[in-house]
């Protein structure tokens, strides 16, 4: 039945609001309060356009929905979307945050033609990427957000800003480069591209899926981040500006998880498996090494960049436990990582605005002066804690859960990185807001203006609800992960019974 | 005794004839004619392209050779020789106002060009060593005095001594490779040589003289380790001059580098694939390597080709339809962001002065926003970032190296993307991040336009890029 492309139309829109902008002439402060208008107007048509697909989502079947395909480059590839359990909230995530993002921005001054443009086409490419069915197609897009937002880290950076954009430029593009090089060995075997075909017969050998799966992971490893190739998050973090920051933490840095849920898992199960303990020695690493350079951060932003490190660290153990409450839990934990993150980010932004420094050591005794700052920021850091009551924990713990099955001292090591995770957040929160009001540069300072509030109602309101209630969450992607996992455990039992059966 | 049937028989080469007629009656015109004559040349020299262009897709239809088989019209000839004449016009029409600012507006200038053409479209379809090296020397004996144009420059005139001197050992190479390889096989024409590779065994010194084969003909695509005239050639010549030796001769050398190793040579198919191979990694890796520390933009952009020219071969080092699909789209991809490129060097002017140092470029995202946001995706696009048509480019011949195996030349070469993307963002970052510096004088409007249609072609490639795809696709078989 002909029905209206949505996928495509959510992804257009912001291309079409990106053009308007940019028929808007003039620098006067009407012609950029038009641009912003139009850029938040456009993201917030968008993610009511997305809300379709929640509503029109089928939650008892694990295939693609809102699929739409066509022939492309010659028929060697084809422009095919579509969406499942995996991937839908990923895109909501996306077209949730894009508004708030833009809010968040709305004080800066230069050049808001471009930011306005950037951004825009940046969600269009983001949207892209979790829709995306085919592996070019995903390639594509996945590797097209560098350009916005190499932009974005280099003209609307910090001081350091050249070489933040270099490094998250070509990091993620040397990590790429092998993936690109897989996808087309995976042509030439499976004879396509598409995604869903490939997915539901896979067949690679156990040799060539260990290598297409280190490709793949050199690319996700980095996107990630995993230790040891995270060196370039902090930087890219530190100088982006919050808006930035914002749409790295929280969407930017999933697409590793994804895509390790998407290709991975699915298509090299038995390398997976072969790998698993290699990708836990990383992930707990990544939990207690990144925790404790965290501890030591002197700058907010640089702080949470290694905390969201850390957190990658639990979602990549849950993915890699292989059974349902880990890949659930490292899903969960995506979702609110990118609400919680995208928050603290914004409530640096905060003050970073008003002091223009980022220095933990500039500040303290801020909530003498701002209680309804230090009460959002005390439910960012809880939540980032991990605090029961809070989305933070659910994730948690059911990846520890998970990881307690599989391996208890996996689950003993990376449930260290809670206590740790508790430490540095108190801390900081503690030498920021608590203590007494010293400074005089901070005697002056206003507490957050209606409209940094709006920004942070709908975050707070979310965290805490799915604190509480995760189940309209987990039960998005629940038709989806267990067909993932009975196909895992399938070709693992599989492969092992042929193994068993050449022993004998 | 001379038989009139052949001229009859010449057919196939009609769009030949049509520059070579012209290209001489324009000679008479420009110096008969009294008082300034190179406008008119110059449009007449663009009419008669365009006439070939019309000529070459009107004959279009199946393989047909003419001149006792060593001249051939196939599809895959017929492709080239339209890009060719492409660039060839494109880079005319871009030099017309430089040439009148410099000065050097001569309507010989026109009339080398059409002469270069014409040697390059006897190259693509040369079906014999002869032929091929009578096509070669016509279009380098050209192209040497082009370079050195701007007489009363000093680098320009060594740029095209250097051109020649050491053009004219890769020619004597060519010569010497021709001359073992017919000793060997006993014939210069293509398909007689493939006759008899396919019923005997090839000795050493066939391979010895493919070799030099190769290497003349690598000279002429600036590959590693024939490329030192490349950067030198480019900084000297007048830009114009530079574009057109980086798009028209690139896109003719490596036609006829295909030609000459698929034709004949496909029983010692593992023999040159070697070589290509070496080749093809030494220009990626020298091209993104030594392309970093440059602050001239145009021997950045020579190195950049340098570069290109090793990804476009590894199609070719493939060996097979995919590769051969991939170099031909490759090509045409990359002579468009060249070509684009070098209008917005061309643009750089300040003052009536021009300007080559890449530092002249700083913040020019706030004098010129589209200037800078056109350039800044041709970089993108060089680099073989997505959407953009660069990297189609890449994925078409990766994608037959991956096919055909060649694992490390396909890790080595992305690899060498990632390098050769540090400068190409280098330049993104001078216009976008740095201080503005004053503005550039307003751009001709000639240059708009081929501006404008190359980055409408790179920016837009993935959406509209299904008939070449499939173009490319029949050209490739045809060579076959």
């Amino acid at each position: 039945m002909p029905e209206l492309p949505f996928l495509s139309l959510i992804i257009l829109v912001p291309l079409v609001g990106a053009l308007f902008v940019l028929t808007i002439r003039g620098s006067d402060e009407i012609a950029l309060r038009n641009m912003r208008q139009i850029a938040l107007s456009t993201t917030i048509f968008t993610f009511v356009l997305s809300l379709v697909l929640w509503t029109g989502f089928d939650f008892e079947t694990s295939a693609f929905q809102f699929e739409e395909k066509h022939s492309w480059l010659g028929g060697m590839m084809s422009y095919h979307l579509g969406v499942d359990g995996i991937s839908m909230l990923f895109i909501i995530l996306t077209t949730f945050l894009m508004p708030i993002t833009i809010i968040a921005s709305w004080g800066v001054k230069s050049r808001v033609k471009e930011y306005m443009i950037a951004f825009l086409v940046l969600e269009a490419l983001m949207i892209g990427v979790f829709a995306a069915l085919d592996l070019v197609l995903f390639y594509l897009f996945f590797e097209g957000g560098l350009i916005p937002m190499f932009l974005i880290i280099g003209v609307w950076g910090g001081k350091n800003r050249v070489y933040a954009s270099f490094k998250f430029f070509l990091y993620t593009l040397a990590g790429s480069v092998l993936m690109l090089l897989a996808i087309m060995y995976m042509y030439w075997n499976a004879g396509t591209a598409d995604i869903a075909e490939i997915l539901k017969n896979p067949g690679f050998s156990a040799q060539a899926q260990t290598w297409l799966w280190l490709a793949f992971f050199a690319s996700f490893a980095v996107k990630m981040p995993m230790w040891p190739v995270h060196t370039w998050l902090p930087d890219a973090h530190v100088e982006a500006p919050t808006g930035g920051s914002v749409i790295l933490a929280a969407i930017l840095l999933k697409m590793g998880g994804y895509g390790f849920l998407r290709f991975s898992l699915p298509m090299f199960p038995l390398a997976s498996d072969y790998f698993a303990p290699f990708v836990f020695t990383l992930s707990i690493i990544a939990i207690i090494y990144t925790s404790l350079v965290a501890l030591r951060q002197d700058d907010m932003k640089k702080l949470i960049a290694y905390s969201s490190v850390a957190h990658m660290g639990f979602v990549t153990m849950g993915i890699f436990t292989m059974t349902r409450q880990g890949i659930d839990g490292a899903l969960f934990q995506m979702i609110s990582h990118g609400l919680v993150s995208g928050a603290l980010f914004l409530s640096v932004g905060v003050i970073y605005d008003r002091m223009h420094t980022r220095e933990i050591a500039a500040y303290g005794g801020l909530v003498n002066r701002m209680p309804a700052y230090a009460f959002i920021f005390m439910l960012f850091t809880m939540a980032n804690v991990g605090l029961p009551g809070t989305s933070g924990f659910v994730g948690e713990f059911l990846t520890l859960m998970a990881a307690f099955q599989v391996n208890s001292w996996v689950a003993f090591f990376a449930t260290t990185g809670v206590v740790l995770s508790a430490a540095y957040a108190l801390w900081l929160y503690r030498r920021v807001v608590f203590g007494v009001l010293q400074k005089d540069s901070l005697k002056a300072i206003t507490d957050m203006s209606r409209r940094e509030a709006l920004i942070f109602a709908p975050l707070v309101i979310l965290t805490v609800f799915f604190g509480f209630y995760p189940t309209p969450i987990l039960d998005v992607f629940s038709a989806s992960v267990e067909n993932l996992t009975n196909q895992l455990s399938a070709a693992i039992d599989g492969a092992a019974a042929i193994k068993a059966a050449a022993i004998n | 005794m001379m038989d009139f049937l052949d001229i009859a028989k010449a057919g196939p080469a009609i769009p030949e004839l049509i520059i070579a007629v012209s290209a001489l009656g324009l000679l008479m015109l420009g110096a008969f004619k009294k008082g300034e004559s190179s406008d008119l040349v110059n449009s007449l020299a663009l009419f008669a392209m365009a006439l070939a262009g019309g000529a070459i897709i009107l004959t279009s239809g199946p393989s047909q050779s003419a001149f006792h088989n060593a001249f051939v019209v196939d599809t895959f000839s017929r492709f080239m020789k339209i890009l060719v004449l492409f660039g060839s016009s494109a880079t005319l029409i871009m030099s017309v106002q430089f040439m009148k600012q410099e000065r050097i507006d001569k309507f010989e200038y026109p009339v080398l060009i059409l002469l270069a053409t014409l040697g390059m479209m006897m190259m693509i379809s040369a079906n014999g060593l002869i032929s091929l090296y009578m096509g070669l020397e016509l279009q380098s004996l050209a192209l040497y005095v082009v370079a050195a144009f701007n007489r009363d420059s000093t680098r320009s005139s060594e740029a095209g001594l250097k051109y020649f001197v050491l053009g004219a050992l890769s020619s004597g190479m060519l010569l010497y490779g021709s001359s073992l390889v017919y000793g060997f096989t006993g014939s210069v024409n293509f398909d007689t040589i493939a006759a008899f590779l396919k019923a005997n065994d090839a000795g050493v010194g066939l391979t010895f003289g493919l070799v030099f084969v190769i290497a003349g003909l690598a000279f002429k695509i600036s590959a590693v380790p024939f490329h030192m005239w490349t950067p030198d050639v480019y900084e000297g010549s007048p830009t114009p001059v530079a574009a057109f030796f980086a798009a028209a001769p690139k896109i003719a050398a490596m036609s006829i580098l295909i030609r000459t190793m698929i034709s004949p040579f496909p029983a010692i198919a593992a023999d040159w694939q070697q070589i290509i191979v070496f080749v093809s990694i030494a220009s990626m890796v020298l091209g993104a390597f030594a392309a970093i520390g440059q602050t001239n933009i145009k021997r950045l952009l020579a190195y950049s080709s340098i570069g290109h020219m090793g990804f476009a071969l590894v199609g070719l080092a493939a060996g097979s339809t995919e590769g051969i699909r991939g170099v031909i789209l490759y090509m045409t991809i990359y002579m468009l962001m060249t070509l684009g490129s070098f209008a917005c060097v061309l643009a750089m002017k300040r003052d009536g002065q021009r300007l080559e140092d890449i530092s002249d470029l700083a913040g020019l995202s706030r004098n010129s926003k589209m200037m800078a946001f056109v350039l800044s995706m041709f970089m993108f696009s060089l680099a073989g970032i997505p959407p953009l048509a660069g990297f189609f480019g890449k994925y078409f011949v990766f994608l037959a190296a991956i096919k055909a195996g060649l694992y490390p030349l396909a890790i080595i070469g992305v690899l060498a993307s990632v390098v050769g993307a540090f400068y190409y963002l280098r330049i993104v970052k001078i216009m976008y991040f740095d201080e503005p510096e004053d503005a550039f004088e307003p751009m001709a409007g000639e240059l708009k336009m081929i501006i404008a249609v190359s980055g409408l072609f790179v920016v837009l490639f993935a959406l509209f890029a299904n008939p070449l795809v499939n173009l490319a696709n029949a050209a490739a078989v045809s060579i076959f």
